[in-house]
């Protein structure tokens, strides 16, 4: 019988939306055997928001000073030493996810299986590779723990309403001293949704031009509730922060509305964008790849149509 | 530092659009242009420029692969490392295997520093650093976007999902780069002429007796779900009507 252990990520006061879509894949793996790891300093609170998520057998708390932060190379050890008991161990596919799974797997002498999209049995999957230019089917070895990260944009939110029992747990294992967080910078203050789960997405490229024009993408993005993204080539040029990249190597985003402003489509680009529900791209190169996959294209200067847009949405 | 080593995996180009065999069986190669992944010429930027800076001595090139990975050794002796080792072999490896097999020659080199990219842009998994620096028992920093050596330690600024993070590390430790660490140097024609004569090592993989047994086989390999063709607008009063009739927007 498969069991898997998700582990949650948080930033000590707030579980991560990225933990409620593992539950959704992990469902589909082991049905009602998931149970989630919650280290933390502090964790009450964050435990019992994660006993919340509906399809929760078991949260393991498992608190201690080191664990303040999210430094891979000290959950890994514990993680590891949790890992024994499960037939599976999940984490989402974020740069969280990314740093720690691998690491885990490793001390655990298995390989590691990145981004699960789909389920098809307990030890096969679908992942993609080539930035999304195809796609495997998997199948693992039965005889080995499967370490994993879940494509966090496959998956809806497990519902909320679950009641599982939350247990402390200890573990043995021996925590290295040789990495130390120093400090979180963080750009956004928070008034802007999520990328990783906003439910509409604009996002503005090279096209826009300067972090100062990038006010169009924002009042835009005000007026719809959504959330900001960028290319790569915005945040190279310094239009905006890092967080804000949607692609290959930034944030694989999901949402029901995305629209691209000034970004040409590269295919990097293109495969953080796949599962939007609606593309829209305003671009004036009418050979542009982005329209090649938008589901509605506008070709025009966005300096005259982002405003005229932003102001037809009415208030 | 004494030595920074330097993986660099041998993928095919970023710009080249990848095709599928029709039968499902993989990807197609025959005749593709190949070059260093992105992130691993990042990473050997960044392992130059600290050497240019006096801070270590020697920089290491390493690859593991087929024969042809020789090409992408010789581009990193061009750009500047001072001598290259090859793993050879024919198999493709898992990333725990590659780690195996980077641990070994860790073990040989004693290097300060690991660098490599944080992801091969042919399978896209994101494993390799994290794994050789869980079986070094060493630290590791990953999406290093800034790096800096200060005697026995090394503070990275990590590009995370939440902005940026830095870490403070001890040295020996395993970095593995992202796309704003630097922006790579050009090769200039004589140091492609130099590079033929650095030391280009050959070992064979069997000899390193590696257990390279594999967890995971690939069943098929199909193309991504299409989008259905998408509609043109002719102003912003079109979209607008577009997006309000799909319910996307109120009105
Ligand atoms: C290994 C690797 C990983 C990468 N990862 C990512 C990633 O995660 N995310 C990502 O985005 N990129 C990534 N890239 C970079 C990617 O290849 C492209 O370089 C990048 O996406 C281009 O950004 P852009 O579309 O904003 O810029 P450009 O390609 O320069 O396009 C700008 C567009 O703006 C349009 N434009 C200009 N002015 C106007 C105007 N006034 N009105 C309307 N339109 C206008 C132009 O027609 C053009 O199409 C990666 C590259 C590599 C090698
Ligand atoms: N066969 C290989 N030879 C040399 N370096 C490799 C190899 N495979 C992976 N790497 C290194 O590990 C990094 C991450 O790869 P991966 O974990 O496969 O995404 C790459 O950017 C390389 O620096």
């Amino acid at each position: 019988m498969a069991e898997v252990l998700i582990v949650a990520e948080h930033d000590g006061a707030t579980l991560n939306a990225s933990t409620a879509r593992c539950v959704s894949c992990a469902e589909e793996i082991a049905g009602d055997q998931v149970d989630i790891a919650v280290f933390a300093d502090d964790g009450q609170a964050l435990a019992a928001q994660a006993a919340k998520l509906a399809g929760v057998r078991t949260v393991l708390l498992i608190e201690r000073a080191e664990n303040a932060h999210p430094v891979a190379a000290v959950l890994a050890p514990q993680l590891a030493a949790l890992a024994t008991n499960y037939s599976h161990v999940l984490g989402p596919s974020t740069t969280f996810g990314k740093d720690l799974m691998p690491r885990t797997a490793a001390l655990l002498g298995v390989g590691q299986l990145s981004d699960i999209m789909a389920v098809e049995s307990p030890y096969r999957f679908k992942r993609p590779i080539y930035a999304g230019n195809a796609i495997v089917t998997v199948e693992a070895n039965t005889g080995a723990t499967l370490v994993a990260t879940v494509r966090t944009a496959s998956y809806g939110q497990t519902g909320s309403g679950g009641a599982a029992a939350i247990e402390r747990r200890e573990t043995d294992a021996s925590i290295p001293a040789h990495t130390r967080f120093v400090e979180l910078r963080t750009a956004s203050d928070g008034s802007r949704p999520d990328l990783q789960s906003a439910t509409k997405i604009v996002s503005g490229g090279r096209g826009v031009g300067s972090g100062e024009n990038f006010a169009l993408i924002y009042d835009l993005a005000e007026k719809l509730g959504a959330a900001v993204g960028a290319s790569r080539a915005a945040v190279d040029a310094g239009y905006v922060a890092n967080d804000l990249q949607v692609g290959q190597t930034g944030k694989i985003v999901a949402p029901d509305l995305y629209i691209a402003i000034g970004i040409s489509g590269a295919i990097q680009h293109l495969t953080g964008i796949k599962d939007a529900g609606t593309i829209v791209a305003i671009n004036k190169d009418e050979d542009a790849p982005i329209f090649d996959v938008a589901d509605i294209g506008l070709v025009t200067d966005l300096f005259t149509a982002v405003p005229e847009l932003t102001d037809a949405l009415g208030d | 530092m004494q030595r920074i080593l330097v993986c660099l995996k041998r993928v095919v180009d970023y710009n080249v659009r990848v095709r599928l065999k029709p039968d499902g069986s993989g990807v197609v190669l025959d005749g593709v242009k190949m070059s260093i992944n992105p992130f691993d010429e990042i990473a050997l930027e960044e392992a130059l420029r600290i050497r240019e800076r006096g801070e270590v001595e020697e920089v290491v090139v390493a690859s593991i692969g087929t024969s042809d990975s020789q090409q992408q050794l010789r581009t990193g002796l061009a750009m500047g490392a001072d001598r290259a080792v090859l793993v050879e072999t024919d198999a493709q490896l898992e990333p725990l295997t590659v780690a195996r097999t980077l641990l070994a020659l860790v073990d040989r080199e004693n290097p300060d520093l690991v660098l490599l990219g944080k992801q091969a842009i042919d399978a896209d998994n994101n494993q390799t650093a994290q794994m050789l620096a869980a079986l070094w028992q060493r630290p590791h920093a990953v999406f290093v976007s800034e790096l800096s050596i200060d005697g026995a330690a090394a503070t990275a600024v990590r590009e995370v999902d939440a902005g940026l993070e830095v870490v403070e590390v001890d040295l020996p430790a395993v970095v593995s780069s992202d796309l704003r660490l630097n922006e790579p140097r050009y090769v200039k024609l004589p140091e492609i002429m130099k590079a033929k004569k650095k030391l280009l090592e050959t070992i064979a993989f069997a000899e390193l007796g590696i257990d390279a047994t594999s967890q995971f086989s690939v069943v098929s390999t199909d193309p991504p779900p299409e989008r259905a063709q998408g509609i043109r607008v002719d102003s912003v009063e079109a979209l607008v009507a577009e997006l309000k009739s799909r319910g996307l927007v109120d009105g």
